[in-house]
């Protein structure tokens, strides 16, 4: 058989159930009345959680996004810095970054196509359920039991085959919703790990960590040189002061010329071992 | 008749096209049986496109039964079995 028709027989042979096991088919109404409005709720319910899901998604997507400019910045920054090297590590991790970017953007999407589902669904059922009050009403007061039974059927089988689909709708919002929230939690704890890198920016990367020693050693060089240039300049005799008790080591003959000359070398191989 | 296209609402459709939409249907039902995922996804979105395209939305507010009833377009082919399989109890809460 075909499947538009056995689904149709399916979702009616519910409808049918339902409203064989009353007594007066009248009292089916307000009973089923109650139940429409549970799966309106429902409805509502799913509709926030899938919000809050996407929500999440975006701050997720919004830290990663930050993580993924900082790393760009940070290449800038090295390859100016003549650091090819760190450039192309930052590079690197960057484009993992991007990955992940892409990925929850797919998901957002997904997300948002559920949400705005869930939404008009929920209208939907809003007017059927208002629909079926007043006729609802409207056979209470009007028909006998006898003669409700048909009407109640034409009312009954409508709103019951939208509350089946609505139902399933929820359902499976709920069920891609909990697979999106399987994988936030595990970017959550990516994030918290460090390993898609701090986006605090209160721990250091590595990267972050070796641009600042470059620009720290740059400093240092230029306070060794404005150092050198003040010993050269202005603290001659200081030097000389100093000169015969580190010239008795040294063949150099002893000289106010020779000895600020010393001062230089005596800083210099130092220097070079801290960049080491 | 109504047919109804799950997740998306209720449309009237003229019964002459209703042997259109049965050869459509007799595809989906084969793509079903034999499992075969990309005949199950051409034959479903055809089949969505020609209600769409003949049929005219039902008012939210009516309270009409469908005569047919087809999966909602992003169904996998399992979910259209599992409904399919289903008797009385579970999947559709009615």
């Amino acid at each position: 058989m075909s499947v538009m028709k056995r689904l149709q027989m399916i979702f009616s042979a519910k409808a049918n159930k339902a409203l064989d096991s009353a007594e007066d088919p009248r009292e089916t109404l307000d009973y089923s009345y109650q139940r429409q409005l549970e799966m309106l709720q429902k409805v509502r319910r799913g509709v926030a959680d899938v919000a809050t899901s996407r929500k999440r998604l975006e701050l997720q997507m919004q830290q990663i996004k930050a993580q993924s400019d900082k790393l760009e910045g940070q290449s800038r920054q090295a390859l100016a810095a003549g650091r090819e090297d760190l450039a192309r590590e930052a590079l690197t991790r960057r484009s993992g970054v991007q990955q992940q970017l892409t990925d929850l953007t797919a998901q957002h999407a997904a997300l948002q196509a559920e949400e705005e589902k869930l939404t008009l669904a929920s209208q939907r059922l809003q007017a059927k359920v208002d629909a079926f009050r007043t006729r609802k009403e409207t056979i209470k007061a009007t028909y006998t039991a006898a003669e409700a039974q048909t009407k109640i059927g034409e009312a009954f089988s409508g709103i019951s085959e939208e509350m089946g689909d609505v139902g399933l709708a929820v359902q499976r919002a709920e069920d891609k919703t909990q697979a999106l929230q399987a994988r936030a939690g595990a970017i959550d704890e990516l994030l918290a790990s460090g390993a898609l890198d701090d986006m605090s920016g209160t721990a250091k990367d590595d990267i972050t960590a070796e641009l600042e020693r470059m620009g720290s050693q740059g400093e240092v060089e230029l306070e060794l040189a404005r150092l050198k240039g003040e010993l050269g300049a202005g603290s001659a005799p200081e030097a000389i002061e100093s000169g015969p008790q580190a010239a008795p080591a040294t063949a150099a003959p002893p000289g106010a010329a020779g000895t600020t000359n010393l001062a230089a070398p005596a800083v210099t191989p130092r220097a070079e071992e801290e960049r080491q | 008749m109504i047919v109804r296209v799950m997740g998306e609402g209720q449309f009237t459709v003229d019964v002459s096209h209703a042997d259109l939409l049965n050869g459509l249907d007799g595809e989906l039902e084969r793509a079903v049986e034999a499992g075969d995922e990309t005949a199950f996804r051409s034959a479903l979105t055809e089949l969505l496109d020609q209600v769409r395209a003949v049929g005219e939305p039902l008012p939210v507010d009516s309270l009409e039964p469908s005569d047919a009833l087809l999966p909602a377009e992003d169904s996998s082919i399992d979910d259209v079995r599992n409904l399919l399989a289903d008797t009385t109890e579970g999947l559709i809460p009615g």
